[in-house]
């Protein structure tokens, strides 16, 4: 969910300390605010209560740590892309070459990078890698799987298992539900795909 | 204004594959926006692989109706479940759902459904005033106007739209970076391909969309812990009283102005002018204490002006070739598949797609009054679908889909990459937004650049010798610096108001 600007980061207080908790919790200068037009406030609080109620369902804000390696890996690329930019070759204002833009580009990612590491401490909109980035994972892998074989044994059998894996697993659905439902769902894309648009994808039937 | 092309634009949509498509666009819209999860941008990616066999006319109908149909079907769980289906439905949910507490959510989805109704046609008609002037201005403008306007709107879409700014923008400079890999349009160099003969002819628009929007936002949903919403079984009396309507016909009407005005700015779009549109009535009500009390304007406003802006944000794109947000974006890259290059000359050179795209919008406004009212209770009944059994299939559907575009299991390893990026980037506060309009917008802007240099000879300064490109390059340092001054103001007084306490 996303909430308009200003409204859930809008304390950048240089004062507190950037505590974990401050994505879930309304800003701590609330009482300090009172002078200042009543009613704007009140949409603004109630966007972030509304904010609040849909973190809930999320994982924590993420460390100091995550947030300073996230920064310093926007450095890493900007610097690599720079790198290869440069090589490219930049031309001359007159005359651009391949590499200018890139170089350009690239110039102004580690600036920002640069900026996003200072400011590091102070952001709390990244979430912490939880158990729940398992299953994630454990989603990923099967689109990994899937691609892998799907030119050996076609798509039917790993379209089925992601199928299967996804209900059963991620979603927690029951045994029967899962393999009844995966099956129809080959079954339908098959009969969509191949036999209705001819799609050449590979099949095994 | 010669009236003629306009004629011939109901001409085509009233072809009945046009009819059908616009038809399927807006039930799609509908479910999508009732369905929390997928959001429309991440809706229209995962179909662009349809769009292939069909004319392009069609598939912008469809996909335009993908669009603003979200705007209707996310005021449903608003008002139900508490829950916003879409980013701009996030204020009705105050006196939305208080109305529902109350009885009263038949009311408040009848409002709602009238108001994003007149709001969707009110702009419709000033779009058909206003696109042909817009492009007619536009027809003349050389490499360095579109430099500046690409820009300005990469800018604008980063920092106006929602997120952390910083990143936003961080986002952009990865999407016009992705832009360059393959063969230099002037040099035929090959840039970042990494020898990889797949990435010569650079990256396709379909995976990085489909990824970043599509499964990105699948995978990151699967680490959100299922909420135990229910929805009541029917909703009666959908059709509001006279009194309702009265009390909310201003607010309605301020509501299109608001959602037409803000749609036309990148960046603004339909999530900002729904809260302006919200503040907007309660600072004019007599009795501000109403509203998230079950103020019917409270519903109203909002879904008026997110109709409204969804439409107007075509303005930008059919006339300007600028996409103004996320989805306008999905549909850039959808209409230069097709092989139309949306600019100035789309107006005069291919009047039965603009105007067909354009007058399409009435036909999807009725048809999504008629779903939203009569038949609203057949959307309600479709919030019991549960998301896990929605998901693998929807994975399905883009990684088969992907492959069909060019028959290319590539395509599918491509999507996966951008799918764990678009997660990543969700997961650690990257709107992939800019990133994605970046990189459709980045190839035009470096050509527009390369060849501003040529014709200024390599000096900068002539960017400002133009007019047009001045005060948009201006407009561009206006907007680049203000975020800054603002926080040294709110700064100084802070620590006047300490120094009074």
């Amino acid at each position: 969910m996303t909430v308009p600007n200003g409204t859930a980061r809008g304390n950048g207080a240089d004062d507190d300390d950037p505590d974990e908790d401050r994505a879930t919790e309304p800003a701590p200068d609330q009482d300090g605010r009172g002078t200042h037009s009543h009613q704007e406030l009140d949409l603004d609080e109630a966007v972030r209560e509304l904010a609040a109620v849909e973190h809930e369902y999320r994982p924590p804000a993420a460390g100091a740590l995550s947030n300073v390696l996230t920064a310093a890996s926007v450095v890493v690329l900007g610097v690599a892309a720079l790198v290869a930019s440069a090589a490219l070759g930049t031309g001359t204002a007159a005359e651009p070459g391949p590499g200018t833009w890139p170089l350009l580009v690239s110039i102004l990612l580690v600036v920002l990078g640069g900026a996003l590491l200072l400011t590091a401490r102070r952001t709390s909109d990244a979430e912490k890698f939880s158990r729940g980035s398992l299953l994630v994972l454990a989603g990923l892998a099967t689109m990994v799987v899937f691609v892998a074989v799907i030119e050996v044994v076609g798509f039917e059998i790993p379209a089925a298992l992601l199928c299967f894996v996804w209900l059963r697993f991620l979603g927690r659905e029951g045994w029967r539900m899962s393999v009844v439902t995966s099956l129809g769902v080959v079954v339908g894309f098959y009969l969509v795909f191949v036999a209705a648009l001819a799609v050449p994808i590979p099949h095994l039937f | 204004m010669d009236l003629t092309p306009v004629l011939d634009g109901f001409g085509v949509v009233f072809q009945p594959t046009n009819l059908l498509y616009c038809l399927i666009g807006v039930v799609v819209g509908m479910l999508v926006g009732v369905l929390p999860g997928l959001g429309p941008a991440a809706t229209i990616a995962i179909l662009l692989p349809v769009t292939f066999g069909i004319e392009p006319v069609t598939a912008i109908i469809m996909l335009a109706g993908i669009f603003y149909g979200a705007q209707y079907g996310g005021t449903i769980t608003s008002v139900l479940l508490r829950l916003p289906g879409e980013a701009s439905s996030v204020v009705t949910v105050f006196d939305g759902h208080a109305m529902a507490r109350q009885g009263k959510a038949g009311t408040a989805l009848g409002i709602a459904a009238i108001g994003s109704f007149i709001g969707g046609t009110v702009s419709i008609i000033a779009m058909s005033l206003l696109a042909p002037l817009v492009a007619s201005f536009a027809l003349d403008f050389g490499p360095p106007e579109y430099t500046a306007l690409a820009l300005l709107g990469i800018l604008l879409v980063s920092t106006v739209s929602s997120g952390h700014r910083l990143k936003a923008i961080i986002a952009a400079c990865v999407g016009l970076l992705l832009a360059t890999v393959g063969r230099d349009g002037f040099t035929s160099v090959e840039r970042f391909t990494l020898d990889n003969l797949s990435l010569a002819d650079g990256l396709d628009f379909v995976p990085i969309a489909m990824g970043l929007f599509g499964l990105g936002e699948i995978l990151y949903n699967l680490e959100e812990r299922h909420r135990a919403a229910q929805a009541p079984a029917t909703v009666a009396n959908v059709w509001p009283s006279r009194k309702d309507l009265r009390q909310s016909s201003g607010a309605i009407g301020r509501g299109s102005v608001i959602g037409f005005v803000l749609g036309i700015l990148p960046g603004g779009g339909a999530v900002l002018s729904s809260l302006a549109a919200y503040a907007v009535e309660k600072r004019r009500a007599k009795d501000p204490s109403r509203f998230g009390k079950g103020a019917v304007e409270g519903v109203a406003a909002p879904e008026t002006a997110n109709n409204a802006a969804a439409t107007s944000s075509f303005i930008p794109l059919l006339t300007l070739g600028i996409p103004a947000n996320a989805t306008m974006a999905v549909i850039f890259g959808a209409l230069l598949i097709q092989g139309v290059s949306p600019g100035p000359q789309l107006v005069s050179e291919e009047p039965e797609l603009f105007w067909g795209v354009v007058n399409s919008m009435y036909l999807g406004n009725i048809l999504l009054l008629i779903m939203s009212i009569p038949l609203v209770g057949l959307f309600v009944k479709i919030l019991r679908v549960r998301p896990t059994i929605l998901a693998p299939i929807t994975v399905l559907i883009t990684l088969i889909g992907v492959y069909t575009v060019n028959n290319d299991v590539f395509d599918i390893v491509l999507v996966i990459v951008f799918g764990a990026l678009g997660y990543l980037m969700k997961k650690l506060g990257f709107d992939p937004g800019p990133l994605v309009l970046a990189f459709v917008l980045g190839s035009l802007l470096e050509d527009s650049l390369r060849r501003s240099l040529l014709i200024f000879d390599g000096d900068a300064t002539g960017f400002f010798a133009r007019p047009i490109s001045g005060t948009l390059l201006a407009a561009f340092v206006i907007v680049a610096i203000l975020p800054g001054v603002r926080a040294l103001l709110r700064r100084r007084a802070r620590s006047r108001n300490e120094e009074l306490v």
